[in-house]
């Protein structure tokens, strides 16, 4: 087990640096000066500035030294917590992302939890109807919920219950009242996906010979279903949960627009349109950490939920 | 002594299958009763029904069968329609069940004791601590050894045998009067085959409990049963006593039935099966082979776990080598280092004399169109998508011995070969039976011509009547192609119906090895006597010689 988990470790920390590598590479080497992009993200012209000034910028941007040094020391700085100075904003990175963390948490974190909630009862419900009829129309019903595009179903559900039936608020970020419309728009893609996978392992587990011996015990249908189908087709969604946690926080940064949030979603997005390099990195890096975390968390409750593989890896 | 009602008695019952819009009958006016403490067996090939009685007796049909006639009268209680019979509620506190296949009877991800406990808990009530005793109390009454720790282990670490004795458990949680086994033993080994169905058995015996066994086997029902039914195509041809079902067949199909069953036919355990064959010249040899897995615990080889231990055989050309064990005695290892997928840790494996042991994978190449092997699952071993026609040629493809017109022709020869009907070349896998498509596998292992087959338990997943046809096949095609063939089996009847010498191995060890006639004549061995014990039919075949 210890093995497996250093192993695990190992692997998720790889993974986070590469990453890393490849976000740097990709901001800072392609063609284009950065300092040009930079000063322009701050506001100045390159070409107005003269040569000491110039040097004295590439300095304050820590662009002196090769691009191997600055990879460096940029790597440096990180893991420290010092993600460099937003060009744009005139403020360290880190204080930047710190103040709108937690919004961007608390809504990816709600939507997280909608969906699972949504997804498995839906998905549970639907593969417990009795009616064949109703059951496959059920069935279908997710299809929808994945290809409804979510910036219109969250102008949708704007117009309908902030404006028309005035329950919500429309926008903003005072509360929980207010985390409640986008958290679900945000949750609908991925409990569409679980209720789907959920549907098909059901219909699958039905029909493993294990069943018939559990109802040859004299369970109900809703024993046999609960305790003997539900934990067998569930295994599968938790890897899901874990890929679908990335999607959703990339869903925030359109999310945090249509219902102007400010989040960690809206400042990629603002950066990006403003090429703030040193932004868009901790950007990219910070979720590609939570996403390597959330996923390792998932390797690592596997063995506890599916006990075969916990053997396997002991032989 | 008053005359009692029998415990279960099914009337009329007939059931069909709705497939493609059609309804294909299954079983057809079928007449059954129990009596209690009785045991009945049901025989019949696959789809003949039987199955389909067990799961209808138990209101577990599939969705897509109905009942289209039938009742079902329990204890002389009144006769309710078979349909109906879920409303019952048989399962569990009357009809207790055991499947037929343990590896997959039992939820992977629940612990031994939880299963058993449910059903404790919904036939007799008992909860927490009471329901753990008499967990624990079953396990033992079924013969696991150390059963809380069982009880506290998942089923994957448990052997086949252990979970069918689980699953034995959890029928006889809820103290049924009657007990529906199907084929509960047909995936297990025959001596731990033999042993399980002792105690069923003896359980049975002790407790009173009817036992209605389904299976394929006529000498495992005729050894077991106090009555025999015998099905055909969905309709009972003929029941009565073990003694006269087999001594006085009435019915041709349970003649073909008699005749297929080696250990009953009176001749094929004990006597010669054919006038033995010019010996070959030496094609294939085992020299001190042995095989040792590091463990997988610690990877060090030190504590490693032996699978061969100083094996050594010889395969004549044009002859056949049985190699004759339980699962996990190394049968399924020594086919693999004969055909160059696992070296041995010692000793030698010679192809005509020269060492193929140390063989690098491009070298042992030319070697396997000289080599080759038929799997077990003829359902698993062919790929879905490809015609047969395609899977027969594909070696031939492979190593670019024919192209276009020439490939044509050979597909036609082989499924000629292995006496297929000629239009099976442009169909596909899934529309042939079981028999047709081991037929097919064995087409392509020849279609390289080659000196040595092996036959990794070529019958084991077919109907008794099949495999003598697929037995006869492989003997013909002995005789007219002169290949040689290691045939690896747990089934000793279908060993003494086509081997020249067997070799008996338990635990990685050679017990005895000799000709067949003098191996299983004479058993030198306790182990070789221990599995001829053990093969079904042996009792019934003492009945029929007297």
């Amino acid at each position: 087990m210890t093995r497996y988990l250093l192993s695990r470790t190992a692997q998720a920390l790889l993974v986070l640096l590469g990453a890393y590598t490849i976000a740097y590479l990709i901001l800072y080497l392609l063609p284009g000066d950065p300092l040009a992009i930079l000063l322009n993200a701050a506001g100045r012209d390159i070409d107005a500035l003269s040569p000491a000034e110039i040097a004295e910028a590439r300095r304050f941007y820590g662009l002196d030294g090769t691009p191997l040094e600055r990879y460096f020391e940029l790597l440096w700085n990180a893991l420290h917590g010092d993600f460099g100075f937003s060009a744009s904003k005139n403020a360290p990175v880190a204080q930047l992302i710190l103040e709108r963390l937690p919004q961007t948490l608390a809504l990816g974190g709600l939507a997280v939890a909608f969906s699972i909630v949504e997804g498995v009862g839906f998905g549970y419900l639907a593969a417990s109807v009795r009616s064949p009829v109703l059951a496959r129309f059920l069935a279908r019903l997710p299809a929808f919920g994945v290809s409804l595009p979510s910036f219109w179903l969250g102008l949708l559900l704007i117009h309908l219950f902030a404006f028309t039936l005035g329950w919500l608020p429309a926008a903003g970020n005072d509360g929980f009242r207010s985390l409640i419309l986008p958290a679900f728009t945000l949750s609908l893609y991925s409990a569409a996906i679980y209720a789907q996978l959920l549907i098909r392992g059901l219909e699958a587990a039905s029909r493993e010979p294990f069943i018939v011996t559990a109802y040859a015990k004299g369970l109900t249908r809703g024993e046999v279903q609960f305790r003997h189908a539900f934990r067998n087709a569930a295994l599968p969604i938790v890897t899901l949960v874990g890929l679908q946690i990335g999607n959703t926080f990339s869903g925030a940064v359109l999310i945090e627009t249509v219902f102007t949030r400010t989040g960690v979603g809206r400042l990629a997005e603002e950066a990006v349109l403003r090429q703030d390099i040193p932004v868009v990195l901790a950007v990219v890096t910070l979720s590609a950490a939570g996403f390597v975390f959330i996923n390792l968390l998932v390797d690592l409750l596997y063995p506890i939920l599916d006990p075969r593989i916990d053997h396997a890896s002991k032989g | 002594m008053s005359i009692r009602p029998p415990l279960l008695s099914v009337r009329r019952l007939s059931i069909a299958y709705r497939a493609g819009g059609s309804l294909v009958a299954a079983v057809q006016n079928v007449e059954l009763s129990i009596g209690r403490g009785e045991t009945l067996a049901i025989v019949g090939e696959s789809g003949s029904g039987k199955s389909t009685i067990a799961l209808a007796i138990l209101g577990l049909l599939p969705a897509n069968a109905r009942i289209l006639a039938g009742d079902i009268q329990v204890d002389g209680g009144s006769s309710v329609s078979m349909a109906d019979v879920e409303t019952l509620g048989l399962r569990g506190r009357i009809v207790g069940f055991v499947p037929q296949d343990p590896m997959v009877g039992l939820n992977p991800t629940m612990r031994i004791g939880g299963q058993i406990g449910e059903a404790v808990t919904k036939a007799s009530g008992l909860h927490g601590r009471r329901a753990d005793a008499e967990t624990i109390a079953l396990l033992e009454q079924v013969g696991v050894d150390e059963p809380a720790l069982r009880a506290r282990q998942y089923p994957h670490q448990l052997s086949g045998g252990m979970r069918q004795r689980v699953l034995i458990a959890i029928a006889l949680a809820g103290n049924p009067a009657l007990i529906i086994a199907d084929e509960p033993t047909s995936a297990l080994d025959s001596t731990v085959q033999k042993s399980i169905l002792d105690h069923l058995a003896r359980l049975a015996g002790e407790r009173g409990v009817a036992l209605l066994v389904i299976t394929h086997d006529l000498g495992l029902a005729a050894d077991r049963a106090d009555r025999v039914l015998v099905m055909k195509d969905g309709r009972i041809v003929e029941q009565g006593p073990p003694r006269a079902i087999l001594t006085a067949p009435a019915e041709a199909y349970t003649r073909a039935l008699i005749a297929a069953a080696p250990a009953l036919d009176g001749k094929g355990l004990f006597g010669v099966r054919r006038a033995s064959r010019p010996a070959g010249g030496e094609l294939l040899r085992f020299e001190g082979v042995s095989k040792r897995f590091p463990s997988p615990m610690t990877g060090e080889p030190s504590r490693a776990s032996t699978a061969l231990d100083n094996v050594g055989f010889t395969v004549h050309a044009g002859r056949t080598l049985a190699v004759v064990g339980e699962s996990g005695s190394g049968k399924t290892t020594i086919c693999r280092i004969a055909l160059g997928l696992e070296k041995p840790s010692d000793g030698r494996v010679l192809f005509e004399n020269r060492d193929i042991s140390g063989l690098s994978w491009p070298e042992f190449r030319p070697l396997r169109r000289r080599i080759q092997l038929v799997q077990q699952d003829p359902f698993a071993s062919l790929d879905p998508r490809f015609t047969i026609a395609e899977c027969v040629v594909e070696p031939l493809v492979s190593f670019g011995l024919e192209k276009g017109k020439g490939l044509q022709a050979a597909a036609s020869r082989l499924i000629d070969l292995v006496q297929l009907p000629r239009e099976a070349a442009s169909r596909y896998p899934r529309e042939l039976s079981g028999g047709q498509r081991q037929r097919v596998a064995i087409a392509r292992a020849l279609a390289l011509k080659p000196e040595l087959l092996f036959l990794d338990e070529p019958v084991s997943a077919l109907d008794v009547l099949i495999q003598s046809q697929i037995l006869a096949l492989l003997d013909e095609l002995q005789r007219a192609l002169g290949v040689a063939y290691v045939l690896v089996s747990h089934d000793l009847s279908v060993v003494t119906s086509v081997a020249d010498h067997v070799v008996v191995i338990r635990k990685g060890r050679i017990v005895e090895q000799g000709p067949v006639a003098e191996v299983f004549g004479d058993p030198a061995h306790p182990y070789t006597r221990e599995l001829l014990e053990a093969t079904p039919g042996r009792r019934s075949a003492a009945l029929v010689a007297v």
